[in-house]
């Protein structure tokens, strides 16, 4: 798990063409500043933040504005060699909206800094000081066993830190950031050392702790290094090797991390903590598809390992949300069916009424939230979409880069830690108006109307270099077919459920028209996405006895795809008309329109709500879509 | 692994780390050679490539190098 943090596995990794970005940046007012934004919000390493905090600083250089980035001064006062740092800083700050710059005193000047009033620190005016110290700067002396001393030692050790504070107040009345102190790994008699009053561990977890109460509610800041340190390990955290090289304080490892803690704490103070949490409810918040899986389908009861995992993404929105932050829900789903787990699922934790705004419909998930921020009257930058589908959460990057998308790994069970370590919502105060602040937006559950879609839809969709792969039914894919066939309730026409033998009878039956689909892209294989069945009905003529589709896959167009193929081959048999029928379920509402929305005329109506549709053959050429097609399997293989 | 793979990943190296295409990596080639070379940048390249061989130095095999050649021998006998 150490990766989680070392690699900033949340972010997405870095492109390509990161270097040769960075060195054409444009010169347009504010575009080099958004570019450099833009560009931070990858998991960046050492050599990649030191580039970008040069590219920003040639940027400052040049007079070039660096808005819509917030300037903020920083000088870091340490007892450490921080030239690593100070890019790392610099870098990570433009992640966090904030323009950098760094003001570094000699090294280890840490009180003539802090008590001089006019000292380099103090006279250049800083917004806020950074005491980046460890505890190699602490005046510890060991008093084993002896309560007296080593409460002494304490008190003389954090008197020096709020001297050193006092001195910033009086010389130049920034803000004081200070670090918690991480122990050293070597302890004297072991687990002892935790309780014997006077040892290095003692000590320091007493510094910590009057430390933290100091600061609390004083209008200075805690970074609570100690618990990072804690949180990747000590062991990884203290590089003896590194402190006897050139004393660097902490495993250069842990420089990005180590960067984005104060830049999301510089962040902090400045406003840029996001303030609303949208949530994808299917395999985010539930396990499984409600629409496909139904009320008893998904997974979210205690005592399932997947459900677990759900409920503990559900407990971690409802604490947010009880801390100030307010609750949002986007989701492809029909909105009485997403709504339904909220309403009458035993086990769901979230209701309707922890959620500010409600969007669950077949749009993209780019122009829901954009309603939803509006509806909220939050910025984008107030926004994050917890999302466990990698094409969701790419479009939403894309299209909307201002909102935080975390990756998340395969595994839910740390769908909770990868958002947590993000520190999207970081704060650096508390008050307890905040823990109304979710209910302010609250009075009522709503749909937001949708505006216009957001543009670029279209060229987010060739980007994902697709390719869509067709095959008759075979042995091979038969289990998955049975399976979509049995399973698959929201993208179905007809809903007709089939077993295998049925299946293997079709597959041998020349008279019948099979299709198995699957897609892949950038993200990977999708798999099996579509299954199609036509059956003669006369001559010349093929009824659509099934056609489904994922609706993972929705909104990429592949229902045309899938109808050129169906086309070419019906018009290789010598058909001439393709004739579809919609049968409502429960469920389906999803496709009422589809066979309309791909060029069916409607020719019957019934009363019971089933449609029946015909398309002439050779009326049609298949629709261009950008994706690669492979067609195989059908005796003659090609690709288009 | 031969000396050319080594050298063409520390060519790879020098240009992520000096931010700059044009070092033609040598076995003669030292800190003096160099624009920006420094004790600092010296250290990040060290740990940088640490990581791409998945090996450790010490703190005085560090210090002892002279040259580009001294570092492929290191890496040559660790990875």
């Amino acid at each position: 798990m150490k990766a989680l943090y070392a690699e900033l596995e949340w972010l997405p990794r870095a492109p390509e063409d990161f270097s040769a970005r960075l060195k054409a940046l444009p010169g347009a007012p504010g575009e080099a500043a958004r570019q450099l934004h833009c560009l931070a919000q990858h998991a960046l390493d050492l050599n990649q933040l030191t580039k970008l905090a040069k590219a920003l600083d040639r940027t400052r250089s040049e007079v070039k504005p660096l808005a819509p980035l917030t300037p903020f001064r920083l000088a870091v006062l340490s007892n450490s060699t921080i030239d690593l740092l100070v890019p790392a800083l610099v870098a990570s700050a433009a992640r966090h909206g904030i323009a950098l710059e760094v003001v570094t005193p000699s090294y280890d000047q840490v009180a003539q800094e802090a008590l001089t009033p006019d000292s380099k620190v103090n006279s250049s005016r800083p917004d806020a000081v950074l005491f980046a110290l460890d505890y190699r700067a602490l005046p510890l002396r060991l008093a084993l066993g002896d309560t007296e001393v080593a409460a002494a030692g304490v008190a003389g050790a954090v008197g020096y830190l709020e001297a050193l504070r006092n001195g910033i107040k009086a010389g130049s009345n920034a803000v004081c950031i200070f670090q918690t102190f991480a122990p050293p790994v070597e302890t004297l008699f072991g687990s002892l050392d935790r309780a014997l009053p006077g040892t290095v561990r003692n000590l320091i977890d007493g510094i910590n702790r009057a430390l933290a109460e100091l600061l609390l509610g004083s209008g200075d800041v805690l970074l609570d290094v100690a618990s990072l340190a804690e949180t990747v390990g000590l062991a990884e955290w203290h590089n003896t090797s590194l402190w006897n090289l050139g004393k660097f304080s902490f495993s250069d490892e842990f420089i990005p991390l180590y960067g984005d803690h104060v830049a999301r704490t510089i962040g902090a103070l400045r406003g840029k903590s996001r303030k609303a949490l949208i949530l994808d409810l299917d395999n985010t918040v539930w396990g499984g598809v409600i629409g496909d899986d139904g009320l008893e389908g998904i997974q979210i009861a205690q005592g399932d390992a997947r459900g677990e995992a759900h409920l503990a993404v559900q407990r971690m929105a409802l604490d947010l949300r009880r801390r100030g932050i307010v609750l949002a829900v986007s989701s492809k789903n029909t909105d009485e069916v997403a709504r339904e787990p909220f309403e009458k699922h035993p086990e769901m934790l979230l209701k309707l009424d922890h959620i500010a705004v409600f969007q669950a419909n077949w749009s993209d998930k780019a122009t829901n939230i954009q309603a939803i921020a509006e509806e909220l009257s939050l910025g984008l930058d107030a926004m994050v979409f917890l999302d466990d589908n990698p094409v969701e959460r790419g479009l939403v990057r894309k299209l909307l880069p201002q909102v935080a998308v975390p990756e998340l790994p395969e595994e839910p069970a740390y769908y909770t830690r990868t958002l947590a370590a993000a520190g999207y919502f970081e704060a650096t105060a508390f008050a307890s108006e905040d823990l109304k602040r979710a209910g302010f937006y609250q009075d009522n559950a709503k749909r937001a109307g949708l505006q216009k879609q957001v543009g670029g839809v279209d060229a987010y969709l060739s980007s994902l270099d697709m390719t869509i792969t067709f095959q008759p039914f075979d042995a091979t894919g038969r289990a998955r077919i049975v399976q979509l066939i049995n399973k698959s309730n929201q993208y179905n026409l007809t809903t007709r459920r089939y077993t295998d033998p049925e299946i293997a009878e079709a597959e041998l039956d020349q008279e019948v028209f099979t299709l198995q689909v699957r897609l892949a892209d950038i993200f990977g294989d999708n798999g099996m996405i579509s299954v199609v069945i036509c059956r003669p009905a006369g001559a010349g003529v093929w009824e659509i006895d099934t056609w489904l589709m994922s609706c993972r896959v929705l909104g990429r167009k592949v229902e045309h795809m899938v109808l050129g193929e169906i086309l070419q081959h019906a018009r290789a048999a010598g058909m001439h008309t393709l004739r579809g029928t919609y049968r409502p379920s429960e469920r389906n509402k999803l496709v009422v329109e589809h066979y309309a929305k791909v060029g069916f005329a409607k020719v019957e109506e019934q009363d019971s709500g089933i449609t029946r549709w015909e398309l002439s053959v050779d009326d049609r050429e298949p629709a261009r879509v950008p994706m690669r097609v492979v067609s195989q399997g059908f005796g003659s293989t090609g690709e288009r | 692994m031969d000396e050319q793979a080594i050298y063409d990943r520390l060519a790879k190296i020098f240009e992520d780390v000096f931010d700059e295409d044009s070092i033609k990596i040598t076995p003669e080639l030292t800190a003096r050679d160099v624009d920006g070379w420094d004790s600092l940048t010296h250290i990040r390249l060290m740990l940088t490539v640490e990581k791409a061989f998945k090996i450790k130095f010490s703190a005085s095999e560090i210090g002892k190098l002279e040259n580009v050649g001294d570092l492929v021998k290191l890496i040559k006998a660790r990875a």
